[in-house]
């Protein structure tokens, strides 16, 4: 699903933010990725779901070689990822039934068949009565939620979470792994990346532990499912 | 739940207020630019037809009293080929065109009046001018041959900078729209990056994101070509209520320029927000595009 060889990765011209990444996410795969602020989490994640490119190495994804695919044609490959963002970037004027809908409108897909789809998602994160709300009126736990509705409503192959459990309280971070947990149970391969190294112990899931930019070797707590 | 709409929040972008009042400024000034150039072809194309057709023989003051010369002048003006007719002004109409000029008071034994003679040509004929001006010469010693080639050479002369003039203002108002759209797409897709970054990451081709920003500007240029249509409009009727209210000598002669525009005219005139629009939406769409190609 996701390999990398030797990846390095800088912003501009800017200094090296990531050394040599070298890994290996086979489709069905549940991993966590922690570290200290600063150590590369954010970045590897972009270069995960193709928000950047790097600046060596091989990065593969889906079986192809992203240094031979056109810029045309990543379109239809970030259509197989699904991303989930610390600040949830839910967009304001929107509601959450058009927040969620997002990804199904941009893919084209036909007004009448993408209703129920919505629905189905926001009754799956609980806020089957909250379709009219915008983010503003939503808590941050119900904004999180609306925000991992919109990143699945495509049925990814590829979700990646950026500290999802970043703005909500304890037993709201559980609620959402536990969410996560039932995605990766239906085949999506998930990265999150976390602070919560506890929250990653609890489910027991293998670690990808980043710092200064490079890859400690896997701490896996049990095999991927 | 919205109907499916645009995903990029334009409300909060200044381009909201800037590209109508823009658009009206373009519209308005490029509708009395447009107005002035329909305008001036019309008066170009009437002129011409009005004088082309016409000369006019004026006999010296001094041989007035003698018919002699008249009658000469006459009988060489109806023998050349290609003269449709060859009438005289009497003195009760000379006296009715000086009038104005110099007041009814006056008698024709008060002035040393040029005997004049109304000349048609035949539209399907051919006149040599060179050889009835020869001729006059000799019938009648002192009788000229006007054709007002000079009066209509000046006339097409002026029409025509005027015309140039007014088209290079379109021109120039055309590509002050497109640097304007540019430049404020541009600072658009700055005010909206995280929403687009959000859209791009999702899949979202290029063309997906242009086209929101297409929308947007299409939506805000018709708004202020249709406002600035208006303006223009109310100004020229205002122009035409102004010009008539000086007119004298009947209606022929207004002080301010007169516009007889024509329902054709008006409507050349209300395309100009549609192309105002359809401007915005290409230059945004081009510059979205472009700024777009940046992105991994």
């Amino acid at each position: 699903m996701v390999r990398f060889e030797n990846v390095g990765m800088r912003y501009g011209t800017g200094p090296e933010v990531l050394h040599d990444i070298t890994l290996r996410l086979d489709a069905g795969s549940f991993h966590f990725l922690t570290g200290p602020s600063g150590a590369g989490k954010t970045s590897l994640l972009r270069l995960i779901a193709l928000a950047e490119r790097p600046s060596r190495g091989l990065v593969s994804l889906f079986g192809e070689d992203l240094s031979r695919v056109t810029r045309a044609a990543l379109a239809p490959l970030r259509r197989k990822i699904g991303i989930v963002f610390q600040d949830f970037r839910l967009i304001p004027h929107l509601s959450a039934f058009d927040n969620v809908a997002l990804p199904l409108r941009v893919a084209g897909t036909a007004e009448a068949k993408l209703r129920s789809n919505v629905r189905e998602m926001l009754e799956w994160v609980d806020l089957a009565d909250k379709l009219d709300a915008k983010p503003p009126m939503l808590s941050g736990g119900q904004q999180q939620r609306v925000a991992i509705a919109r990143a699945v409503v495509a049925r990814p192959k590829l979700l990646v979470a950026d500290e999802p459990t970043g703005n909500v309280d304890d037993v709201m971070a559980l609620r959402l792994m536990r969410l996560f947990e039932e995605l990766n149970k239906l085949g999506t391969t998930l990265v999150i990346a976390t602070h919560n190294a506890a929250l990653a112990r609890q489910l027991g899931r293998p670690v990808l532990h980043l710092e200064n930019g490079e890859l400690a070797a896997p701490k896996a707590a049990r095999a991927a499912s | 739940m919205n109907a499916p709409g645009l995903a990029i929040p334009f409300g909060r972008g200044g381009s909201n207020r800037f590209l109508p009042a823009l658009t009206l400024l373009m519209v308005f000034l490029a509708g009395l630019a447009l107005a002035a150039v329909m305008d001036l072809e019309r008066a170009l194309a009437r002129w011409d037809a009005s004088l082309t057709g016409t000369l006019t023989v004026e006999l010296p003051a001094a041989t007035t009293t003698n018919d002699k010369s008249l009658d000469a002048a006459l009988a060489v003006l109806h023998a050349a080929p290609g003269i449709k007719s060859a009438t005289p002004i009497d003195e009760a109409t000379t006296m009715k065109l000086i009038a104005p000029w110099l007041g009814a008071a006056l008698s024709p034994a008060d002035l040393e009046l040029p005997r004049l003679i109304d000349v048609r040509l035949d539209p399907g004929g051919h006149a040599d001018l060179a050889a009835v001006r020869a001729q006059l010469a000799t019938a009648a010693p002192g009788a000229t041959l006007d054709d007002h080639q000079l009066w209509l050479d000046s006339l097409a002369r002026f029409a025509r900078s005027a015309e140039l003039t007014a088209i290079a203002v379109l021109v120039l108002i055309g590509g002050v729209a497109v640097i304007s759209v540019s430049f404020a797409t541009r600072t658009g897709l700055a005010v909206h990056r995280d929403t687009i970054e959000l859209l791009h990451l999702m899949g979202a081709r290029d063309s997906y994101v242009a086209r929101q920003f297409e929308r947007q500007a299409l939506r805000l240029a018709l708004i202020g070509g249709a406002i600035g249509l208006a303006l223009a409009a109310a100004a020229l009727l205002a122009l035409s209520q102004a010009a008539s209210a000086t007119a004298f000598l009947g209606d022929s002669v207004t002080l301010l320029p007169a516009l007889h525009l024509r329902g054709w005219n008006w409507a050349v005139l209300a395309v100009l927000p549609v192309i105002a629009g359809l401007v915005a939406m290409a230059t945004a769409r081009l510059t979205v595009l472009t700024t777009l190609r940046r992105l991994p």
